[in-house]
């Protein structure tokens, strides 16, 4: 099934890329995709730990099973509003 | 209820005068505005991203979220996407409400909780480059904490 994967903030400047299509197997879930994705970057980044990720613009968890043609979306932590701090 | 997201400069006045209504006793502003520097480094400018339209679906479940939980008569939720200079605003937030203290806590609520689940991201440009803010850590009902 064919999966549409987004980056956002700092994980488009590490993939190199907004988005791309990310083929998997049927009943295939989150975890499985991140372990995907995971392997493809070659850089070492702590981001994978601080992630969330939402499917369809909902968040949701390692266990959502996926659906062809979803939509994921790959959120590093968020830093709207004011300044940090 | 007025949630918006936005490319151009935020109209604080024209929002802050629209909401006022004749049972209120409270018109509590928050205005975020871009700071001249990080930590002591000097910032040039912040370009803001978000994640579309979930920023905005995200943004329309705290406002809902707000006039329930602090009983406000009324909020406007406003962010600024884009290029935005030193002293801009970025994010607006407007609480109406009979009395004062529940305009305080729902104003306070919103940027807290806002700062924390809704997908916008900021670069800070610096005299020597740009990198992306380190955003606040995720709460845990959103966290993937199985990693």
């Amino acid at each position: 099934m064919q999966i549409e994967v987004i980056y956002c903030g700092v994980l488009k400047d590490l993939f190199g890329c907004q988005r791309e299509e990310v083929y998997l197997a049927e009943d295939d879930t989150v975890a499985i995709l991140l372990t995907e994705l995971r392997e493809r970057l070659t850089v070492e980044t702590k981001i994978w730990n601080s992630l969330a990720v939402a499917v369809n613009d909902e968040y949701a968890g390692m266990r959502k099973i996926l659906k062809d043609g979803d939509e994921v979306a790959l959120l590093p932590p968020v830093s709207g509003g004011l300044c940090a701090g | 209820m007025r949630v918006e997201i936005v490319y151009d400069a935020l109209p604080v006045a024209e929002v802050m005068e629209q909401i006022k209504a004749g049972a209120d006793g409270a018109v509590c502003v928050f205005d975020g505005i871009v700071r001249n520097n990080t930590r002591g480094r000097q910032t040039l400018c912040l370009d803001y991203e978000a994640k579309l339209p979930m920023a905005l679906t995200q943004m329309e479940g705290l406002a809902r979220e707000a006039l329930q939980r602090f009983a406000v008569r009324d909020v406007a939720l406003l962010h600024r996407l884009g290029r935005l200079q030193i002293g801009e605003t970025s994010v607006l937030i407007v609480v109406a409400s009979a009395h004062r203290g529940a305009a305080f806590e729902a104003c306070r609520w919103l940027i807290d909780t806002l700062k924390k689940q809704v997908p916008i991201w900021k670069k800070e440009c610096f005299v020597d480059g740009a990198v992306w803010a380190d955003g606040e850590p995720f709460p845990a009902e959103i966290a993937l904490n199985e990693v």
